[in-house]
């Protein structure tokens, strides 16, 4: 092999050598910064959950106490994650992340919140892709639609009118945007369907390591 | 120390050579983040810190990178520079980062970044290629912050919505209500309203820009030397 001129290899070192500046200047922020930005991330998601289960109302660690569950009616193929709260040991609330397939722009994923009793603490969307201005009430940060759900259960309203007002049902829909609110609705009862015939279960599940989080970082 | 010179540099950062008005670059993230206040604020002062060290340390190494690898070398450093940025943007301001999201990685594809790592920071000493970052930052930042307002006020009747994000919670109630009970204007907030609306800001720097050279041209018709009509043979 011929050497190669002086040039080439001068230019060879020198991108080697900022490359290897580079690459270990981003390696020691990173390992620096990894503990902060993972506790940034457990506290966002702890926030989320404390906004729909007030902190009085149970004393286990909430992240720590999670399971993944998979089912049809949870609107999505992905695990859900579901979060446990207990107060001394008794059940007082679960927390799904379940989705609305149906959005008008794609899926919908929510948070929604059940007291042991299967009456709604509280349901949240945590990422929409719907139209700004016509499908973006659903967002607790333009409406308050979404805090209508508080209270509710399957029987109250009953089965025929968890709907959208246009369907028949008691939930108001948005001009020009009937889509939206009707897949969030329809994803809010089967998450409720599916928690009355797997409650007991939900809760004694052994908790697992490795939970997603349902908040895309 | 050439005072004149920094002077030179700091005009032509944050008006003659706007690198978001006049050079009309990096407007991607110009026009998305624009939507608020504080969102714009955020993102141009990461584009800042980005083009300080990016300048800064291109005009340090500039006497021992070779001409056919300069571009590489400056992407590489850019995107080093960058990738801490977002770390540190991620652990220290998490909220904001979450809202900017992928537009804070995105700052490395702003041309401002590499255009003056080619253009002037190659090419000149440090202390003049670290005003210049600082100076097309803070250039950039105006332009996104003013950008910004119009769209937040227009759009949504507010002014520095959302301030906790980037100053810590007792900033909460610095939200000023421009308008009240104010139904909202969807366009400005749409993409569409961030062209119009930096369209409306060019035409303003322009028509600026005219009314400051018609004046000295008036001054200089009245000193124009009129030739003697009796001269001499």
């Amino acid at each position: 092999m011929n050497r190669l001129p002086k040039p080439v290899l001068t230019a060879a070192a020198i991108l080697g050598l900022f490359s290897v500046f580079g690459t270990g200047l981003v390696a020691l922020v990173h390992d620096k910064t990894e503990a902060r930005i993972l506790e940034n991330q457990r506290q966002t998601l702890l926030n989320s959950l404390r906004a729909l289960i007030p902190v009085d109302r149970y004393d286990n660690d909430l992240l720590a106490d999670a399971i993944e569950v998979n089912d049809p009616d949870l609107g999505t193929r992905k695990p859900v994650s579901v979060y446990r709260a207990r107060k001394a040991g008794q059940s007082v609330a679960a927390v799904l992340s379940p989705s609305a397939p149906d959005g008008y722009n794609g899926e919908i994923r929510l948070l929604v919140a059940i007291w042991a009793d299967g009456r709604l603490a509280g349901v949240r969307v945590l990422a929409h892709k719907e139209t700004p201005g016509l499908g973006d009430p659903i967002d607790e940060n333009k409406s308050d639609w979404i805090f209508g759900f508080n209270g509710l259960s399957l029987d109250n309203p009953p089965e025929g009118f968890w709907k959208v007002t246009r369907d028949g049902g008691v939930f108001d829909q948005f001009t020009g945007a009937t889509i939206t609110p009707r897949a969030v609705v329809k994803a809010v009862r089967k998450t409720l369907g599916y928690f009355a015939l797997n409650r007991a279960a939900l809760f004694s599940e052994p908790a697992q390591s490795g939970v997603d989080s349902p908040i895309e970082e | 120390m050439n005072l004149s010179q920094y002077r030179k540099i700091a005009f032509d950062g944050l008006w003659k050579n706007n690198q978001a008005l006049v050079a009309l670059l990096g407007l991607c993230p110009l026009l998305a983040v624009s939507n608020s206040v504080i969102n714009s604020l955020g993102l141009g002062l990461a584009t800042t810190v980005a083009l300080i060290f990016s300048n800064t340390i291109v005009s340090l190494i500039r006497g021992h990178v070779t001409s056919e690898i300069r571009l590489p070398v400056f992407v590489l450093v850019i995107a080093a520079n960058v990738t801490v940025i977002e770390l540190l943007m991620n652990a220290f301001f998490h909220d904001l980062h979450k809202i900017l999201g992928i537009f804070i990685p995105l700052i490395v594809t702003n041309c401002a970044i590499i255009g003056r790592a080619e253009a002037f920071a190659s090419k000149n000493p440090v202390d003049w290629a670290f005003l210049d970052g600082l100076f097309m930052g803070l250039g950039f930042t105006f332009a996104l912050v003013a950008l910004g307002a119009l769209r937040e006020v227009i759009g949504l009747g507010t002014l520095l919505a959302r301030a906790d994000l980037m100053f810590g919670d007792f900033a909460r109630d610095w939200t000023i209500r421009v308008f009240d009970d104010y139904g909202g204007f969807l366009l400005a907030i749409l993409p569409p309203g961030a062209f119009i609306g930096l369209g409306l800001i060019i035409a303003v720097k322009n028509v600026v820009d005219a009314r400051r050279v018609k004046m000295p041209a008036a001054e200089e018709v009245t000193v124009q030397i009129i030739p003697s009509p009796h001269r001499a043979e």
